[in-house]
């Protein structure tokens, strides 16, 4: 059991819950010991030692190492294991939803401005050890969206907003990539709202778009005066669309592609040289057809794993096998849950699966934190248990790919956001009356493709 | 020494023998389910029933038996609740390929018999079959009203008819909200439940007819769906009713008391809000699968219902269910894990894909457990079955080695 915090610190929680900024955090120093500590960017460490200050690591080791300063509050996880905060670059959590069904190529529109922070489908996910997730519009259009970037800081007080829980870019903006997609969920056979009936017409409204956003960047650098500074009365008409696309292109905004088929993902490879886009591929059912493909072209993948293949054509080749074969050949890894394809609840499951899959355990781990993190940009702040990176950590029960394994506890920037011993926090481990809100999943687009159910 | 490798180096000294008329498996465990676990373990199948099983140092094999060997053995899986079969592994605009589960023309089929539809060459048969699964409760999903028939099957892959070993089980009722989607459906719970009870008064009023026939004159005509509502009202084919929240469970629990019916709860996630009303009618339950999507109705499911109603003593047994999206199907060994590390713990949780379906489909005296005398159904395994990283090595059906990929 760990050490319940001092009425001191606790008030300083309290106080600092809810604000933005890890410098709010209490200035003292937390000793975390007893544990296993898998750092993930290095070897287990045996009853080691965690400090953190302010919400940022400052030290790990050995015990006989790290000294504990003086007035340090400790916090006691013997016989625990300890890994970083879960990085879920893919969920759907939130009630996420951007574009409509009015385009099929909408980047201005941000899942950001979606996001219900008060769902049950936070708490669900800090419970599976979630502290950093990609919140993700779905795939029925060639691009619906902008993608978020939010650290669950669900802690004493829940966030009121977005803007509370959402990471930054440098600028200050909401951080996030664009969610683009191609295969069958993008593809409306009517025609309607000008989606495209085909794979080869899906591919050209992509590229015209690309195209239109550099003829768009070409404007704006020509307006200038007779001297050649910039002249804001010559500047083309505001274009949200076309200003997203230029970040991408810029190399700021990551593209997140859903797809599937060993042909589409090539496509997305064509696309991503020929305008110069950062991309993660997403699902990679059949990403283990051209693994050497992908990973000479150097492109990470953000992978899906379920329990059976199938459901649509383009997942009836996705097989257990396909992390370990893409780590065989080289290529970057994550996984995702996709929530609520698979649960947040069992993310870690998932690499188990990968593991039985032939992945070796350290990729697995690395699976679900620090590949993910670089996916997003992230690694500087999360995916390992380093000093200097955000104290985002889960104290489990027993080793991370068991089945028998519990997360314990949640740690966001060193406050505890989830504890299995606290019945208010257990119903969201483990379901029961009233540990989930009707939020339905926001398709749109691909209704089509999924039979009415029971429910 | 103990017969634990690792799953490559096993299935290579497992199957390198050459194929035999026989089997005997070796296990460093066994775990027989109706009795102790045997360490160190043989099993001997002969003309497909498990003819011996005890010590190894008790026995010596014949020769001219396959000898498979694994670090545990269990019976070959019952899954208690399967459309697999009738659902194919596809989806899509057009269902007419291989999606034969929910036939939606009308709210009430009865009629509607699972064996024209089971395709025992289906894929999705062949993929749950190797993570253990040898017999199946398969049938009309839960959808309409009433969808149609379930039937029992081993997963083998040959003819439907070879496969088929109770060709009409039950009868799949639905009482949650989509019973109200499909042409003509009732449009709320009130009506659904009203609708099913005039259909049930029509099967009386059919067998009130069908009794006064004397032989003078033609015979009544005979109507399938009523004629399959018969086997139902006599208690031979139980009503296995679809139910999640708490009212619904309630109305079928108050069906079966108006109607005296061999009622069973299909899904069943809000049962331990009712647990003393399941166990005073003494009706079974066929578990929703533990990772069932928690949405809709089923947005209450908890994962530690199969404790609940383990400790309740109250029958059940964990199914894999239907859903229309990804997965296309479920593992039954999965769903179970996870009811495992939840309270229900591994013993009850293999208990709950194995013996208790068994017992409850009333196909005991055949499979379920590993005793002499019955079907030689195996699953073997490199470690605890229910661990993520064990695999599933090897699955034998009535002395027939079906699968040999690890998985």
């Amino acid at each position: 059991m760990d050490t319940p915090p001092n009425c001191l610190h606790r008030t300083f929680l309290t106080l600092a819950a809810g604000l933005l900024s890890a410098a709010a955090l209490p200035a003292q120093t937390t000793a975390l010991k007893g544990a296993t500590l898998l750092p993930i960017d290095g070897p287990p460490i045996e009853n080691g030692v965690m400090l953190y200050e302010k919400g940022k690591i400052t030290a790990i080791g050995k015990a006989e190492d790290v000294a504990i300063p003086d007035g340090a509050t400790v916090v006691d996880v013997s016989g625990k294991i300890v890994m970083p905060g879960l990085v879920d670059t893919h969920s759907h959590i939130g009630g996420v939803g951007a574009a409509d069904r009015s385009g099929p190529i909408q980047p201005g529109v941000r899942v950001y401005d979606s996001i219900n922070v008060r769902g049950s489908s936070f708490k669900r996910a800090l419970t599976g050890g979630v502290t950093t997730a990609n919140l993700m519009p779905g795939s029925g259009h060639l691009s619906s969206g902008q993608t978020v970037y939010v650290k669950l800081r669900m802690g004493e007080k829940t966030p009121r907003t977005i803007d509370s829980i959402s990471y930054r870019f440098p600028d200050g903006s909401p951080m996030g990539g664009l969610k683009m997609a191609n295969g069958t969920n993008s593809i409306r056979n009517s025609g309607e709202g000008g989606f495209p009936g085909t794979r080869g017409k899906s591919a050209f409204l992509v590229r015209s778009f690309f195209i239109k956003a550099q003829e768009y960047r070409a404007k704006i650098a020509a307006a200038v005066d007779e001297d050649g500074n910039p002249d804001a009365t010559k500047l083309p008409p505001r274009d949200l669309h076309l200003e997203t696309l230029l970040e991408v292109m810029d190399g700021k905004r990551i593209v997140h592609h859903h797809t599937h088929r060993q042909d589409d993902i090539l496509t997305v490879l064509r696309l991503s040289k020929e305008f110069g886009f950062r991309v993660v591929l997403h699902h990679v059912s059949e990403g283990w057809m051209v693994a050497d493909q992908i990973a000479a072209a150097g492109v990470p993948c953000s992978a899906i794993l379920v329990d059976s293949p199938g459901g649509k054509l383009e997942a009836l080749n996705h097989v257990i096998e396909s992390g370990a074969i893409l780590e065989r050949a080289g290529v970057r890894v994550a996984f995702h849950t996709d929530d609520w394809i698979t649960d947040s609840r069992l993310f870690l499951r998932i690499a188990a699966l990968a593991v039985r899959g032939g992945m070796s355990r350290q990729a697995a781990l690395e699976s679900l934190t620090l590949a993910g993190a670089e996916m997003l940009d992230l690694s500087d702040r999360v995916g390992s248990l380093t000093p200097g990176k955000d104290a985002d950590f889960i104290v489990l029960s027993g080793d991370p790919l068991s089945v028998y394994t519990r997360v314990e506890q949640t740690w966001v920037e060193g406050e505890k956001v989830f504890d299995l011993s606290n019945p208010d926090h257990q119903i969201f481990a483990e379901g029961g009356y009233g540990a989930t809100d009707d939020i339905t999943p926001y398709y749109c687009c691909y209704d089509h493709l999924i039979n009415s159910e029971n429910n | 020494m103990r017969t634990r490798f690792t799953g490559a180096l096993l299935a290579l000294m497992v199957f390198s023998s050459v194929s035999a008329a026989q089997v005997a498996v070796k296990a460093g465990k066994i775990h027989t389910v109706s009795g102790e676990v045997i360490r160190d373990g043989v099993i001997i199948v002969l003309e497909g029933k498990i003819a011996a099983v005890g010590p190894a140092v008790d026995f010596r094999i014949p020769t001219g038996f396959e000898v498979l060997e694994a670090a545990v053995v269990t019976p070959g899986l019952v899954d208690v609740r399967s459309t697999a079969g009738l659902t194919g592994i596809y989806n899509g605009d057009n269902q007419t390929h291989d999606q034969d589960m929910l036939e939606t023309s009308k709210p009430v089929q009865p009629g509607l018999r699972a064996i024209d539809a089971y395709n025992p060459r289906e894929e999705l048969i062949d993929y749950v079959r190797s993570y253990g699964v040898t017999t199946i409760h398969t049938g009309h999903a839960p959808g309409p009203l009433i969808s149609g028939q379930t039937m029992l099957a081993k997963t083998r892959t040959t003819t439907v008819a070879d496969a088929v070993f109770n060709p009409f089980f039950g009868v799949a009722a639905n009482l949650t909200p989509g019973a109200q989607n499909g042409a003509g459906a009732p449009g709320t719970r009130g009506k659904i439940v009203a609708v099913l009870r005039e259909t049930l008064i029509g099967a009386q009023e059919y067998k009130a007819t069908l009794a006064k026939y004397d032989g003078e004159g033609p015979p009544p005509a005979r109507d399938l769906s009523k004629e399959a509502l018969l086997e139902v009202l006599a208690g031979k084919a139980p009503l296995i009713v679809t139910a999640n929240q708490a009212q619904d469970i309630a109305s079928a629990l108050r069906l079966k008391a108006e109607f005296d019916l061999n009622l069973w709860l299909d899904m069943a996630a809000e049962a331990y809000t009712l647990i003393d009303e399941i166990k005073a009618a003494n009706v079974p339950v066929l578990l929703h699968p533990t990772m069932y999507r928690a949405a809709g109705d089923a947005k209450n499911l908890s994962f530690t219902t199969a404790q609940k109603l383990a400790e309740a003593g109250i029958p059940f047994a964990i199914q894999t269910g239907y859903e229309g999206y990804v997965p296309k199907v479920r593992v039954l060994l999965f769903e179970a894990a996870l009811a495992a590390a939840h309270g229900l713990g591994p013993a009850r949780a293999l208990e709950a894909i194995t013996l208790s379906p068994a017992r409850l489909l009333k196909i005991d005296d055949r499979v379920g457990s590993i005793e002499v005398g019955k079907d030689g159904d195996l699953a073997l395994f490199d470690g605890d079955p229910f661990e993520y990283t064990t695999h599933c090595i090897g699955v034998v059906i009535e002395g027939e080695v079906v699968s040999r990929v690890v998985r």
